[in-house]
C-alpha cells in the first residue's frame, strides 16, 4: 500500500439499482473498506454528465468512481452503454486539462455483489493514492 | 413553484449501537446544527420508531421546518418511512433527504474518527442538497378499460376472449381477412392428435359473437400514441369491396368469378379466386376482393359478383378507412411465419414438385386443403415412401441459430398421419429429437413403436438422379447416418420439410410503434426472461404467444390467459400513480437537436416541430436521467435529480464551498 498518509477524497456516483444496492450489501454483510469514498446517488449511470465528474475533479476531488449495473442489467436497459460513452468523454477532457484519466473510473458492479464493491474501493483508494494530490485543487464554479 | 427558504432539521440515528458504536452521533448533530439553514439538530435512539418520527412531525409544526435530512440507515430501508413522517406534518415529501450512515459508514469503517468525519460529510452533503428540494406532486390517471389485441391467432383469441368475458371491451385487429392464425391451418394437433378444426373453429365463433370484442379483420395498426391507460391507437381498415352488413357468406360470388390465383392459405397448393374466404370456417366469413387480381380493377370490366350477388353486397367504392380507438393497454400476439426454405436449394424445394414444406403438408393433411386431407402426390399417387427433413433453417448458424421447438414434435405427427393414412414407410432425418412437454417423450415413443424410421444425420442432398433401378421415379434423400457411421441413399415419393418459425413480417413497425423491442432474430423482448414474461419495458403493453418466441399450442393459449390477466389487474386498479421524479424540457433553452429523443429508451421524449423543441410524456418517462446527462445545451432537468441537487450534494460531501443561495434566490427573486 502506498503509505504516504494521504487521505484522497473520493466521489462516487451511484445508480440506485444495482451498484448503491452493492454498497448497502457491504455494509449489510459489515466488509470493511477504505473510508474515502463519497456516495452520491443517481437513479442510473447514465445520468452523471461529464460535467459531474469535471466539476468534482475541479472542486479538489482525488477521484471519481461511477457505478453502474452489469452489461445488459440496467434497469432502464441500456443506461450503462450511455454512461460508458460519458465516462470516456470525461476522461478525455480530463486528460486535456491536464489530469490523469486514471482519476476516473467506470465500474460495473451488479446488486449481489457486495464483495466487488468492497474491493473496487479499496483498489481505487489505492490508485489515488499512488497518484497522489490532484494537482489542480481550486475553485471553480459550472 | 415557488420555494421557500430553507429551513432544515438534521436527525442523526444511533440504530442502537449499529450506527452509535462506530460513529460519534453528539458529535455529527452538534456539528449539522453549525450547517447553512439547519434549524435543529438532534440525535435519536431509533429514528424509524414511531417517537423518532413523532420528533420530526413536532419539529416540523413548531419550529416551522420545511427540509428534513435523516441520517441513518440507506434510503431504501426507510425513506418512504421518513417522506410519508413529512407529508403527515403538512410539508411536501420530496423536502426530505436521507444520509446513509449506517450501510455506507458505521458497518464498513473500521477507525471509529474516520467513520465520524465521514458521517458528518455525508450530512453536510445532505444538507447542502436538501436546500435545494423542490416541491413534487406525484399525478394520478385514469386508465382506460379498453384493451387492443393486436394479431387473432390462437394467443390474440384466447386473451381477447378472456377480457371479453370479464365484463371488458376488446378491439381484436386482424391483418388477414379471417382470424384463426397458423392453427386454423392443421388437421391434427400434437401429442394428442385432437382435430385442429374442432378445438380452434368454436374459437373463432366465439370471438365473432362476443358482445365485448370488436373485431376488426383485415386491418392494420397504423400508429399508436399516449402511454399506460391512456392510448389513442389508428387502425387502417382496408377495403374488402364487400359489405360486411349485407353480405351473408353465401359464396355464389366466388363460384362465378373468373379469376384464379394460387391461394396464400394453402401456401400456393390451390387456386382461390379474386373475390374469396380464406377457408369455410372463416370468421367473419365476409367475401373479400383481391383488388391485385380482379378483372374489374385490372381492366375495367367483369363485376360478375356484382351482378349474382342476391344481397347486394358488392361495393367497389368502398375505401381504405381509418378508424381512432382508445384503449389503456395493448397485447401484442402476432405470432409467426414459417421459414422459407428457398435458398437451401440442397433440399430442390420449388425445383421438384413433392417437396413440401412443413405448414403445405398441413394443408394436405386437412380435409378443407387442396387434396381433401389425402396424402397423395401432386399426379394423385399414394406415397410408398416418405422422407420428413428436421431442422431446415433452424439451428443452422447460417440461418436461424436457434430451435423453433415445434419442429420435431410435428414431424412426428406428420409420421403418425403418413401411417395411418398410406401405410407409407416414414424416414424422419433429426439432429436431436426434441420433445420436452407433457406427453410429448411418449408421443414420440409412440412412433418408434409404429414403426417410423428415425435417422439421426443431416441430409446433404435431396436429387431426382438416379444411382440403382430403385432410385427410378424417386426423389432420392442422401444423408450421412451418425449412428450407423454410413452415408444412406433413401428412395422416397414426397418430401417434407420441417421448416422453422420465424417472426411475422412488420413486427418491427408495430414494436416501434408501441416502444417495445425486439431482440436479434425479431422476437418481441420480454421484460424479464423469468419474472417478466408477458410484460414489456413499456407500461400497459404485453406479449402473448410465438411473437415473443416460438412455442406450441399449449404455451401460446396459456400466454394469452396470462396476457389477459395482466390486462384485467391493471384495469382493476383503475388509477395510476404517475412518477414525479421524471424530466422536464425547457423550451426556452432547447434547439431541438433531439440528442435525447435518440437517448431515451421508452420513447418519452418527441419532437414537436412547430416550436422545434422535444418534450417530454411525463407519464411515459421512468426517470433515469439520461436524456438531462445528454443535452449539450442543460435545458432538461430530471426532477428530483437536477443538477443542482446533485452538484450541491458533491459540494457539501467534499467541502467545496457550497453555494446553498444559488436555487432557491433565484426562484424567489
Ligand atoms: C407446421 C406447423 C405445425 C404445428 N403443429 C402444432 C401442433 O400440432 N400442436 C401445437 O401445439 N403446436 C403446433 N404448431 C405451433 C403452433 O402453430 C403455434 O404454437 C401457434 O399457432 C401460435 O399461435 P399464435 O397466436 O402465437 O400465432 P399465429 O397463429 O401465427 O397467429 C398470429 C396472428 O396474428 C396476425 N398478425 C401478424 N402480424 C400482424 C399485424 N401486424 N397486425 C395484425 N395482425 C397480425 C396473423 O395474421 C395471425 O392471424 C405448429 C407449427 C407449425 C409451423
Ligand atoms: S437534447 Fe436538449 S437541446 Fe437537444 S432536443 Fe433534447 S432538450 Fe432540446
Ligand atoms: S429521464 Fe430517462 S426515461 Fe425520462 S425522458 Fe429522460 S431518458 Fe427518457
Ligand atoms: S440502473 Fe444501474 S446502470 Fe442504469
Amino acid at each position: 500500500m502506498a503509505d504516504n498518509g494521504m487521505e484522497p477524497k473520493i466521489v462516487a456516483f451511484l445508480c440506485n439499482w444495482c451498484t448503491f444496492t452493492a454498497a448497502d450489501l457491504a455494509g449489510t454483510s459489515r466488509l470493511k473498506y477504505e473510508p474515502n469514498v463519497r456516495i452520491i446517488k443517481v437513479m442510473c449511470s447514465s445520468r452523471v454528465d461529464p460535467v459531474f465528474i469535471l466539476k468534482a475533479l475541479l472542486d479538489g476531488a482525488d477521484g471519481v468512481l461511477i457505478g453502474g449495473c452489469a452489461p445488459g442489467d440496467c434497469h432502464y436497459s441500456k443506461g450503462n452503454f450511455y454512461a460508458r460513452r460519458k465516462v470516456a468523454l470525461a476522461k478525455k477532457l480530463a486528460e486535456s486539462m491536464g489530469l490523469d484519466s486514471k482519476r476516473i473510473r467506470l465500474s460495473w458492479i451488479p446488486a449481489s455483489e457486495g464483495p466487488l464493491f468492497a474491493r473496487v474501493v479499496n483498489e481505487f483508494t489505492e490508485s489515488i493514492k499512488q497518484l497522489g494530490d490532484n494537482p489542480t485543487k481550486r475553485e471553480v464554479y459550472i | 413553484m415557488r420555494e421557500s427558504k430553507p429551513k432544515i432539521g438534521v436527525y442523526v440515528c444511533h440504530c442502537g449501537t449499529n450506527i452509535s458504536g462506530k460513529v460519534d452521533v453528539e458529535a455529527v448533530s452538534s456539528y449539522a446544527s453549525t450547517l447553512p439553514h439547519v434549524e435543529v439538530a438532534r440525535n435519536f435512539k431509533f429514528m424509524c420508531s414511531n417517537p423518532g418520527q413523532q420528533l420530526v412531525i413536532d419539529d416540523i409544526k413548531e419550529k416551522g421546518l420545511n427540509r428534513v435530512v435523516v441520517a441513518s440507515c440507506s434510503p431504501r430501508m426507510h425513506e418512504k418511512t421518513f417522506r410519508k413522517a413529512c407529508q403527515t406534518a403538512g410539508i411536501n415529501p420530496y423536502y426530505f433527504q436521507m444520509a446513509c450512515i449506517r450501510e455506507h459508514v458505521s458497518w464498513v469503517t473500521e477507525d471509529p474518527e474516520q467513520a465520524t468525519q465521514k458521517a458528518k460529510d455525508l450530512v453536510r452533503g445532505a444538507v447542502a442538497r436538501v436546500a435545494h428540494h423542490q416541491q413534487l406532486a406525484s399525478r394520478v390517471v385514469d386508465i382506460n378499460p379498453n384493451v387492443l389485441v393486436i394479431g387473432g391467432g390462437i394467443a390474440g383469441m384466447q386473451a381477447a376472449l378472456d377480457i371479453a368475458d370479464g365484463g371488458k371491451k376488446v378491439f381484436l385487429v386482424e391483418k388477414e381477412p379471417t382470424i384463426g392464425g397458423n392453427m386454423s391451418k392443421f388437421d391434427k394437433t400434437f401429442p394428442t392428435l385432437d382435430c385442429a378444426a374442432c378445438i380452434s373453429t368454436p374459437k373463432l365463433v366465439a370471438v365473432g359473437q362476443h358482445e365485448n370484442i370488436e373485431l376488426m379483420t383485415y386491418s392494420e395498426v397504423a400508429d399508436v400514441s399516449g402511454f399506460v391507460g391512456n392510448f389513442k391507437v389508428k387502425i387502417r381498415k382496408k377495403p374488402r369491396y364487400v359489405d360486411a352488413d349485407k353480405c351473408t357468406g353465401c359464396g355464389l360470388c366466388t363460384e362465378k368469378c373468373p379469376s384464379k390465383v394460387l391461394s396464400e392459405f394453402d401456401h400456393g397448393l390451390a387456386y382461390r379466386k379474386a373475390i374469396y374466404s380464406p377457408f369455410p370456417q372463416a370468421v367473419p366469413n365476409t367475401r373479400v376482393i383481391d383488388a391485385e387480381h380482379c378483372i374489374y380493377f385490372q381492366k375495367n370490366r367483369c363485376r360478375a359478383c356484382e351482378k349474382f350477388c342476391e344481397a347486394e353486397a358488392i361495393d367497389f367504392d368502398q375505401k381504405e378507412e381509418i378508424v381512432e380507438i382508445n384503449v389503456g393497454s395493448v397485447i401484442v400476439a402476432t405470432g409467426f411465419e414459417t421459414f422459407d426454405p428457398t435458398p437451401l436449394t440442397q433440399y430442390g424445394f420449388g425445383r421438384y414438385p413433392e417437396v413440401y414444406t412443413s405448414i403445405q403438408f398441413e394443408r394436405i393433411n386437412n380435409a378443407t386443403g387442396p387434396t381433401s386431407g389425402e396424402i397423395v402426390t401432386k399426379d394423385g399417387k399414394k406415397p410408398e415412401a416418405v422422407a420428413i427433413i428436421h431442422c431446415v433453417g433452424s439451428r443452422d448458424q447460417n440461418h436461424q441459430k436457434y430451435c423453433s421447438r415445434v419442429c420435431c414434435m410435428y414431424s412426428m405427427k406428420f409420421a403418425h398421419l403418413v401411417r395411418e393414412k398410406t401405410g407409407a414407410e416414414v424416414y424422419e432425418f433429426y439432429i436431436d429429437i426434441r420433445s420436452p412437454g407433457k406427453g410429448y417423450e411418449e408421443f414420440y415413443n409412440r412412433l418408434q413403436e409404429e414403426g417410423t424410421h428415425f435417422i439421426r444425420g443431416k441430409v446433404s442432398q435431396v436429387t431426382d438422379i438416379v444411382d440403382s433401378p430403385e432410385d427410378e421415379g424417386k426423389l432420392v434423400v442422401v444423408a450421412e447416418d451418425t449412428l450407423a457411421h454410413k452415408v444412406r441413399r433413401i428412395p422416397v415419393d414426397m418430401v417434407v420439410l420441417s421448416v422453422g418459425l420465424k417472426p411475422a413480417s412488420g413486427i418491427e413497425d408495430i414494436a416501434r410503434m408501441v416502444g417495445i423491442s425486439v431482440d436479434s432474430d425479431g422476437w418481441i423482448n420480454e421484460l424479464h426472461p423469468k419474472l417478466g414474461p408477458l410484460a414489456t419495458p413499456s407500461d400497459g403493453i404485453f406479449v402473448a404467444g410465438c411473437c415473443q418466441g416460438p412455442k406450441d399450442i399449449p404455451d401460446s393459449v396459456a400466454q394469452g390467459q396470462g396476457a389477459a390477466g395482466e390486462a384485467l389487474s391493471l384495469i382493476s386498479r383503475g388509477k395510476l400513480e404517475i412518477e414525479a421524479a421524471v424530466s422536464t424540457i425547457d423550451p426556452e433553452r432547447c434547439m431541438g437537436c433531439r440528442q435525447c429523443e435518440e437517448v431515451c429508451f421508452y420513447g418519452a421524449i418527441s419532437y414537436n416541430p412547430v416550436l422545434n423543441v422535444c418534450e417530454v410524456n411525463e407519464a411515459i418517462c421512468k426517470g433515469c436521467g439520461n436524456c438531462a446527462a445528454t443535452c449539450p445545451n442543460k435545458a432538461i432537468e430530471l426532477r428530483h435529480f437536477n443538477n443542482d441537487e446533485i452538484l450541491a450534494e458533491m459540494e457539501g460531501l467534499m467541502f467545496a464551498p457550497v453555494d446553498t443561495e444559488r436555487n432557491f434566490n433565484e426562484k424567489a427573486a
